[in-house]
């Protein structure tokens, strides 16, 4: 295990709320030393971080890697190389692969593989119910022994709410979370967009707001009945944010995040039918895009996701409705979250809060700068610029609707356990 | 915002919906249909303007009155005209919209009449056939039907002159209408002073006053004192949906009847799309009345249809 020093860089520290310029040791995949040099420490390597940002690696709660099953959307390999040129070193991956992540062997394997490609860690979600058919509960001990830090159904409903509700009871049996999509299938039906005067305009079917806000009350009731440990994926409106904060108030176990794409867009920039747009959920109205940005302020949401997926270009070739919902965007979380930390006036070390700390502390572990924490990190340069191109993307999906954009702050190297990762430019000194 | 339909001099190339474009190509389009009329009425019934040219009408949902229409304008442009319908061949094979389109293309097409049950289908293909195709939209899922709404506006101008103190109701499904749509957008730039939709909750979008009109869910409030009264087809299927209980209650609350019809102006006209449904928004009396220019509006789009696609066809020559 390599030592490794890396001089000269602004140290952000979200978890502390620290920021300033410095040095950082690291030796056996920790952060032995910040600041001074630890006496006796002879690094192998140093990197010199003059100009350059330092936060801990980024923890992406959502990115859908498509192994198995959908290798020719993107493979392991591909995503885990994308994840780390985004500065992502934790990675939640939903269970909605094919075969469903639902047979501790998969799960197994899936890590097995990860280990291999050896660059960012996994943690996969365990699908809640068999093949996510969403009324025979899978052997949730069982999958979380194989190393599932979490259950879901991914974006397949549990419309059986006997079902939902055995799940809740028998997950918090075990005291494991669940990450839940709040959307009612009835209610969602064939809808393409946010259900508002801009679907009506372009004549899309809609999913309404109520599709959120019933499921929320829905999954809320089972909780004070069960107790269980709720985690929300990808919340999208204003009314599901507020009665999110009335739960929590309550004191239920229930966090949540947002997709970087609902902070930045709403549903008129879905323009003449882009389908590059096309997300699930769908991106809401202008007065929602807010009260999203309003609820991460105020600690109603505690984690931003990238919600990658990654998805071939025929399939996103089609009449809006037809094509396949889902955009890439590991490799765009962190110079979304910096932009919207600079439009919103908010202080780096918080805003960066939601992609580091927040998500880690979800999955049991400390993403922070200070001794004796992971030395899993994202070293970025602040001011260089870059856009948007499938070219400039390492991901196999290209679809983002963040395609053209330019975008500020680009990582430079990452580090995983300790070990150099992912370099842009050619390392300088050793 | 980029509008697809025009080029970077501002000329329509592509018809795909009545959103956005200028009043001055929608008069465009009207006064070269009434060129068209007044020929045809002087007995002229062949024009060379697309002579050589290749029109393909793709129509992937079923459709007869339109695609008809659509053969008849683009014949007396002396067009070759290639009908396909699409749905019991390649896309039941699996080719994609494009795939199809791309293959048209090798095989000479000048312009494409699309139909499609998707919503923004026209655009898509707007946005990818090589320069110097011009794409027609005939009906694009709930979004948008220009070429019939024009024929309306064509209607109304025609029987009433002008625009500019009317006002306009719009009867029955509009949610699931794009005629609906594309006559809003083209009322509101020809400058309808007020456009009134009439529908019970279930049967109108999400915040349709956006668009610019005033929602009634009674028929005799919404017709008082009406202009035009621009009934809309209901689907048969819509009944399954939860929509409607039924289509005689529908028919008591929102079926155009002489009685309902009276509320509006002595002289006010009546519109529809077609096909009619006897009985569930329109009754006979009225369908078959003095004040029902559900006819003249067949005719009138016959030369709407030669005029959108002379006009495209002659902007795509010049800067194709």
């Amino acid at each position: 295990m390599k030592r490794i020093a890396i001089r000269n860089g602004r140290l952000i520290d979200p978890a502390h709320g620290t920021d300033k310029v410095g040095d950082l040791f690291l030796d056996h995949g920790k952060i032995v030393a910040v600041g001074s040099e630890p006496e006796g420490f002879k690094p192998d390597q140093t990197i010199d971080a003059t100009g350059l940002t330092i936060i801990p690696g980024l923890v992406d709660l959502a990115a859908r890697l498509r192994e198995p099953g959908f290798e020719y959307k993107a493979t392991l390999a591909s995503e885990m190389n994308a994840a780390v040129a985004g500065g992502v070193t934790s990675i939640v991956c939903p269970p909605d692969t094919d075969p469903a992540l639902d047979e501790p062997g998969l799960v197994t394997m899936l890590r097995q593989r990860a280990r291999q490609i050896d660059l960012a860690r996994l943690y996969p979600v365990g699908a809640l119910t068999r093949g996510l058919n969403g009324k025979d509960l899978t052997e949730l001990a069982e999958l979380r022994d194989a190393g599932c830090v979490a259950f879901s159904q991914a974006e397949h409903p549990i419309t059986d709410l006997q079902v939902l509700y055995r799940a809740m009871q028998y997950a918090a049996t075990f005291d494991i979370p669940l990450r839940l999509r709040a959307q009612d299938a009835t209610l969602a039906g064939h809808g393409v967009a946010h259900d508002g005067e801009y679907a009506s305009r372009l004549g899309l079917t809609g999913i309404p707001v109520i599709a959120e806000t019933v499921a929320i009350a829905t999954i809320v009731e089972l909780m004070r009945a069960t107790s269980a440990r709720v985690h929300l994926c990808r919340v999208s409106s204003a009314a599901g944010l507020a009665m999110i904060r009335t739960a929590r108030r309550e004191g239920l176990p229930l966090t949540c995040d947002v997709s970087i794409n609902h902070v930045h867009l709403a549903d008129i920039d879905i323009g003449f039918f882009n389908s590059l747009y096309r997300v699930t959920p769908p991106l809401r109205s202008i007065r929602d895009r807010e009260a999203i940005q309003t609820a991460l302020v105020d600690g109603t949401i505690d984690a931003i996701c990238s919600d990658h997926s990654p998805v071939d270009d025929d399939a996103k070739l089609l009449p809006f409705a037809e094509a396949e919902p889902g955009a890439t965007g590991m490799e765009l979380l962190l110079p979304l979250t910096l932009a919207w930390a600079e439009k919103a006036h908010i202080p780096l070390a918080m805003a960066l809060t939601k992609i580091t700390s927040e998500p880690a502390s979800m999955l049991g572990f400390s993403a922070s700068l200070s001794v004796g924490s992971r030395a899993d990190l994202a070293i970025f340069d602040p001011n260089a610029t870059w856009r948007v191109t499938p070219e400039a993307l390492k991901s196999q999906g290209k679809n983002t609707p963040f395609t053209g954009y330019e975008m500020r702050g680009k990582v430079v190297f990452t580090l995983v356990k300790g070990k150099l990762v992912y370099a842009a430019v050619p390392q300088i000194g050793h | 915002m980029h509008n697809p339909q025009l080029n970077k001099n501002k000329a329509l190339i592509h018809l795909l919906t009545t959103e956005g474009l200028p009043r001055a190509i929608l008069t465009q389009i009207l006064d070269r249909a009434a060129t068209y009329v007044a020929e045809m009425e002087a007995g002229h019934k062949k024009f060379p303007v697309l002579s050589g040219k290749s029109v393909f009408n793709l129509f992937f949902e079923n459709s007869t009155r339109t695609r008809t229409t659509f053969e008849i304008a683009a014949k007396r442009l002396s067009a070759d005209v290639i009908n396909l319908n699409i749905n019991a061949s390649s896309t039941a094979k699996g080719e994609t919209l494009l795939d199809t389109i791309h293959n048209l293309e090798a095989m000479g097409a000048d312009m494409f009449v699309v139909r499609h049950a998707q919503s923004g289908a026209a655009h898509l293909i707007a946005e990818h056939v090589k320069p110097g195709i011009a794409v027609v939209n005939a009906g694009d899922g709930r979004h948008a039907h220009p070429t019939q709404a024009l024929l309306d506006m064509y209607t109304i101008r025609h029987f009433k002159g002008d625009f500019t103190g009317l006002t306009v109701a719009i009867v029955g499904d509009v949610l699931h209408s794009r005629v609906a749509r594309s006559q809003i957008h083209a009322l509101s730039t020809l400058g309808c002073p007020e456009i009134r939709v009439i529908a019970p909750k279930t049967l109108l979008p999400v915040g349709v006053e956006q668009l610019g009109v005033h929602v009634y869910h009674d028929m005799a409030e919404g017709l008082k004192g009406v202009d035009v009264v621009a009934m809309l087809r209901l689907q048969n299927e819509r009944m399954a949906g939860a929509y409607l209980p039924s289509t005689q209650e529908f028919f008591k609350y929102y079926g155009l009847t002489p009685e309902k019809l009276a509320l509006a102006k002595p002289d006010a006209i009546v519109m529809h799309p077609g096909p009619m449904n006897r009985g569930v928004e329109i009754d006979s009396a009225v369908a078959d009345g003095n004040q029902a220019v559900i006819l003249p509006q067949v005719t009138f789009g016959i030369a709407v249809r030669m005029a959108v696609m002379a006009l495209v066809a002659e902007n795509q020559a010049v800067n194709g």
